[in-house]
């Protein structure tokens, strides 16, 4: 009996599948006058991606048409190559080898031989495309620069590659993706949908009309505008203060974590990478190893943040309670610890100094106090050191930061675990001055000039920042997503803040900044210097110091906070604190008083420095 | 000394898998040739590569009938956790492949392990049910039994790949030849359609066809304690049915439709209705357990049945909604056939109609079928190549190819039943019930009768594992046959 069931069940389906073919092919005639005139074309609709403005409604990124010469294998009748050929500008092989790569593609689906020809070589070829079956031609759009800057943050879009193609079923081989930046980052809200049209054609290759009145045929979707928190005055004049000098600047607002500026330099200009010039310029610029043009340093460069991250470890003395404002603190040229009398050194000053002071003239002893009482204060250093880093690491250091750009690094905060491993704890003990160099910013602490940038705002802030980002709206809406919206606390509480930014403040009018005020302007700010090493041939050699600025200004409701860094640029306010400065008139004051400042950055460069270190001669640093 | 030799061999089974791959090739080449000239050394045209992997199919095949019997049932359950493995592997390895993370890339090819997945589960539970111990009307034996088959279908699942999944249901042929309970058929097949119908239309709809049939249920059963009518109420039901199927269609032409308007769903709606309790009547009436005593727990096992559906359906439909994530419910929706992409509902199915209908009784001739030459059915040497069978070889042709099939499935039948060992007969199921799962759901895909699942037709289908995995199946089996004469 249940043997019976399955040849019951097999034959049965046998009988049902014979008697839909039965219905399909013989009673019902229709489907044969169908397949008569079923030729159908298949014709995308490409939407135009989505403009980029500026914070100000400026216009920066826009499209330009452009061509594409397509190829469908199988429709490909014998033609004349040489004619082709010289039509095109191109030699037989690169042909031959196109049409061989379309094939391997797909026989069926159109290819692209020759990518985006400009609107005259469109023009001539016309014409002439009708004597070559089973090439066409595609328009598509191209990216129109209105702008000179800013290319590391809009990014650029490029032919999407095959991997992704095989991911992704929306993209076609030849369709445009965005590689980097804002066009990476939001390229689904920058492309669009594409469209589907049907166009039947009968059997002889005409065409008679949408394919069933269109019933699968869709429309194109236009890509959404963005508009970016960027300044794009602000971003081409830091642009052009970082001509010959290598670093980054990070300018944010306050008040909601918009990144107004994101300078790195060395730079290119986004129209480089372009259309069909794209290919040769992308290659020249990623073989510049040294100068790395496509190496985003706001974003990726890594580096000891120097006295700038003091203030961080005067704010979690004053929150872990182990320092007062007021108790001033003695400096011999140096800070004394451990057994031999070893020495973390100072310049001179008078001392004793307390914090306001001690901030202003950026006194390594004072920090070294502060930090080594913060890590002491718990039973074990490792547990110090922990419960330092959960204060620092609130600030948004030691992590991704998660603002809404397809790159960046994490920076390092170090944990217990760290030093336990390089001091081969537990065989051997470690203390707190083992982890000295932490706090003056110049030990294992390493961060991104945004993060910098973005620790500055949460100072500003007097504790709480917004996530950097620098999407405002798309298609005129605000953005709604939470992680920029929503303010970050951190450990530190509110009142703390008032002595370390009037320290910063005095940066400015008594410290180390001092020559770099802004009339009208209250800044605050902190210089740094971050010593660094290169390996040349295998041995580690310093090289000149990195000049750090951190600053925000005006001290009371802040409009913007910066970060600036420039690589051996030596002290903190020979490069970076008048950058910094520069920076922060602009963009307050609309137009720079102090010309003679503006002239002596434009005209200084730092490429000797740089070439220091390829000339395979010995040099001195610091100079 | 063991006779086996090649005389045993079951020869008409391999003369039908040589007639259906050759054949298969035919229409491989068909649908993907273009007008250069014929090599066997270009490897960028399918036919090229599948002439290689049949080819090598010929070395499988000699291997799976030098190893000795004992080897299969012994290592059974080695086999089958390597397979296991080879499915979680994915998960590391995995390559991606338009949206699935199927295959492992091993130089220019890519092997897909779920294809090979079948016959080591399907040797997993020959071995299990033929062990002396097992007893399938135990429920612990039933779990595990369950899990054997299960476990490959859930980690296959998620890659995504629910078609191959779904193949596993095809191991209830031999759970239900070994002596199942047949509840578990029913409920399982009845779980089937709630599911996928669920999903096509709302749970609402679902639940109002599923009270309407409980009812006709009800009804009969009620009736039939009146004996003596119970021939004339067989009939009766039995002819209303047919009259309501015909009416059905009837309304349904075309002309008709559009004359009567939005008046022709109504009269639709009324008429499924009337079919669906007419149905439940029926089959109720062919059930033989009743007693007019227990009619009082009968309605509050139906209004138990009744909750049951109704939870099944709205809990099918939350998780649906709301559990799963976007890309999750895209995947159902592409298998469904629901799925909205840039080539509109229902495009592929309806291209693939087309192709097979204009083929009239013998077809336009081998590479002859302009549907196939224009590339309008998506992924013809794979999934549809059944298609172009029915453009370039017509309604001859096509049931040809299906008469084949189900020789061949009569022919495994025949086979599995004449086999001493269990174990033998029980893989001899597994086998028949894959290959009949492949077959119907292709061929109900293709020719539009069922949603869009892409799941291979055995041996005809374009692809290196797909072929392998078939080969290796049906082989294996073919040489436990052989050797039925040395089991005691």
């Amino acid at each position: 009996m249940r043997k019976l069931l399955l040849y019951l069940i097999i034959i049965t389906t046998g009988i049902v599948f014979i008697a839909r073919l039965f219905y399909l092919q013989i009673y019902n005639t229709s489907y044969a006058s169908l397949s008569e005139d079923n030729a159908i074309k298949v014709i995308y609709d490409y939407p135009q991606r989505g403009a980029i403005y500026d914070r100000d409604g400026k216009l920066l990124v826009t499209n330009q048409p452009s061509y594409d010469v397509m190829v469908i294998p199988r429709e490909l009748k014998p033609f004349d190559t040489l004619e082709f050929c010289s039509i095109l500008n191109i030699t037989k092989e690169k042909l031959k080898k196109r049409l061989k790569k379309a094939r391997v593609y797909s026989p069926r689906v159109p290819s692209i031989v020759i990518p985006q020809l400009t609107k005259d070589e469109y023009a001539y070829l016309q014409e002439k495309m009708r004597k070559f079956d089973g090439f066409y031609i595609q328009k598509r759009s191209l990216r129109e620069y209105q702008t000179t800057g800013a290319a590391n943050v809009l990014g650029y879009i490029g032919e999407v590659n095959d991997a992704l193609i095989r991911k992704d079923p929306y993209y076609l081989s030849g369709d445009l993706i965005g590689i980097g930046g804002v066009e990476k980052q939001y390229e689904k809200e920058l492309r669009g949908i594409k469209g589907v049209k049907r166009i039947q054609k009968d059997r002889f290759n005409r065409d008679i009309g949408p394919y069933k009145n269109g019933k699968f045929d869709t429309l194109p979707v236009n890509g959404k505008d963005l508009t970016l928190t960027l300044d794009s005055k602000l971003q081409a004049y830091g642009q052009k203060l970082m001509e010959n000098k290598r670093g980054g600047i990070v300018v944010l607002e306050p008040a909601s974590g918009e990144i107004l500026a994101l300078v790195t330099a060395p730079t290119y200009k986004p129209e480089l990478l372009v259309g069909r010039k794209r290919s040769p310029n992308f290659t020249k610029l990623v073989y510049d190893t040294i100068g790395k043009p496509l190496y985003d340093r706001g974003l990726k460069g890594e580096y000891p943040p120097g006295s700038p991250f003091k203030t961080i470890n005067a704010l979690i003395g004053l929150q872990e309670n182990v320092i007062d404002v007021k108790e001033g603190i003695s400096c011999r040229m140096g800070y004394y610890y451990g057994k031999n009398g070893r020495k973390l050194g100072c310049h001179s000053h008078r001392s004793p100094l307390s914090m306001i002071p001690g901030i202003a003239n950026s006194c390594n002893a004072y920090f070294a106090t502060v930090y080594r009482r913060i890590i002491e204060k718990y039973d074990t250093p490792q547990k110090g050191i922990d419960t330092w880093r959960e204060h620092v690491q609130s600030f948004g250091l030691g992590n991704y930061l998660g603002y809404d750009l397809p790159t960046g690094k994490r920076g390092k905060v170090p944990t217990s675990e760290y030093y336990n491993k390089i001091y081969q704890y537990p065989t051997y003990k470690w203390y707190a001055t083992a982890t000295l160099s932490n706090s003056i910013g110049q030990g294992e602490v390493i961060a991104t000039p945004i993060q910098l940038a973005n620790m500055t705002a949460a100072i500003a802030n007097r504790g709480f920042y917004y996530t950097p980002h620098i999407i405002k709206n798309v298609n005129g809406k605000p953005i709604e997503n939470e992680n920029y919206t929503t303010p970050k606390v951190t450990t530190i509480d509110k009142e703390h803040f008032e002595p370390v930014i009037e320290g910063m403040h005095q940066v400015y009018t008594q410290g180390t900044a001092l020559s770099l005020q802004v009339e009208g302007i209250e800044i605050c700010g902190k210089t740094g210097t971050a010593e660094n090493f290169t390996k040349i041939n295998g041995k580690r050699t310093q090289l000149t110091d990195h000049s750090v600025f951190i600053a925000f200004a005006p001290k009371d409701n802040p409009k913007i906070a910066i970060a600036v860094f420039i690589e051996n640029g030596y002290w903190g306010s020979r490069y970076a604190g008048k950058i910094a400065s520069l920076m922060i008139e602009k963009h307050i004051n609309g137009t720079i008083s102090r010309t003679d400042l503006e002239k002596w950055l434009l005209t200084h460069s730092l490429e000797e420095e740089y070439a220091k270190q390829y000339s395979g001669e010995p040099f001195k640093i610091n100079q | 000394m063991a006779k086996s030799s090649i005389a045993a061999i079951d020869w008409i089974t391999v003369l039908l898998f040589i007639a259906l791959v050759g054949f298969g090739w035919g229409n491989i080449y068909s649908s993907s040739y273009d007008n250069e000239a014929f090599s066997l050394t270009d490897f960028s045209h399918a036919y090229v590569r599948q002439a290689y992997w049949i080819l090598f199919s010929i070395v499988l095949i000699i291997i799976t009938q030098a190893v000795e019997v004992k080897f299969y049932e012994r290592f059974a359950g080695l086999i089958y956790v390597i397979s296991l493995l080879s499915l979680l592997g994915l998960f590391v390895f995995g390559k991606t492949i338009s949206g699935a993370t199927s295959w492992y890339q091993l130089g220019p090819a890519s092997i897909q392990p779920s294809e090979f997945a079948k016959a080591c589960t399907a040797l997993a539970l020959a071995k299990f049910l033929s062990d002396m111990q097992t007893n399938i009307n135990l429920l612990g034996h039933q779990v595990r039994a369950f899990l054997i088959i299960a476990i490959p279908a859930i980690i296959i699942i998620p890659q995504p790949d629910p078609g191959s999944a779904l193949v596993y249901a095809a191991f209830f042929f031999p759970l239900y030849r070994e002596g199942l309970a047949a509840i578990y058929l029913i409920v399982g097949a009845a779980a089937a359609i709630l599911f996928v119908l669920t999903l096509l239309y709302s749970p609402v709809f679902v639940v109002i066809g599923a009270l309407l049939f409980l009812i006709g249920f009800l009804i009969s059963k009620s009736i039939y304690t009146h004996r003596e009518r119970k021939s004339k109420i067989h009939l009766t039901t039995g002819l209303s049915i047919s009259i309501l199927i015909v009416l059905y269609f009837i309304l349904n032409i075309e002309s008709i439709v559009t004359k009567l308007g939005i008046l022709s769903h109504i009269i639709n709606l009324t008429i499924i209705s009337l079919l669906i309790i007419a149905i439940g009547f029926f089959i109720g009436l062919l059930s033989k357990k009743k007693s007019s005593e227990r009619q009082k727990i009968r309605y509050s096992r139906f209004i138990l049945v009744f909750i049951v559906i109704t939870g099944f359906c709205f809990s099918v439909n939350y998780i649906f909604n709301n559990v799963f994530e976007q890309r999750h419910r895209d995947r159902f929706n592409i298998v469904l056939g629901k799925e909205v992409d840039s080539k509109g509902i229902g495009y592929n199915t309806n291209q693939s109609e087309i192709a097979i209908g204009s083929g009239g009784w013998t077809g336009k001739g081998w590479k002859e079928g302009t549907q196939t030459k224009g590339g309008f059915v998506p992924e013809q040497s794979t999934d549809y190549i059944f298609s172009t069978v029915g453009e370039e070889w017509g309604f001859l042709g096509a049931t040809l190819i299906i008469i084949l099939f189900v020789l061949l499935l009569i022919r495994l039948i025949h086979l599995a039943e004449r086999q001493k060992s269990q174990f033998s007969r029980v893989y001899g199921y597994s086998v028949i019930g894959i290959l009949f799962i492949h077959f119907a759901i292709n061929i109900g895909m293709v020719t539009g009768l069922m949603p869009t699942i892409g799941i291979p037709l055995p041996f005809f289908s374009y692809g290196g594992s797909g072929l392998w995995g078939f080969t290796i199946l049906l082989f294996i089996f073919i040489k436990l046959d052989s050797n039925r004469v040395n089991e005691w």
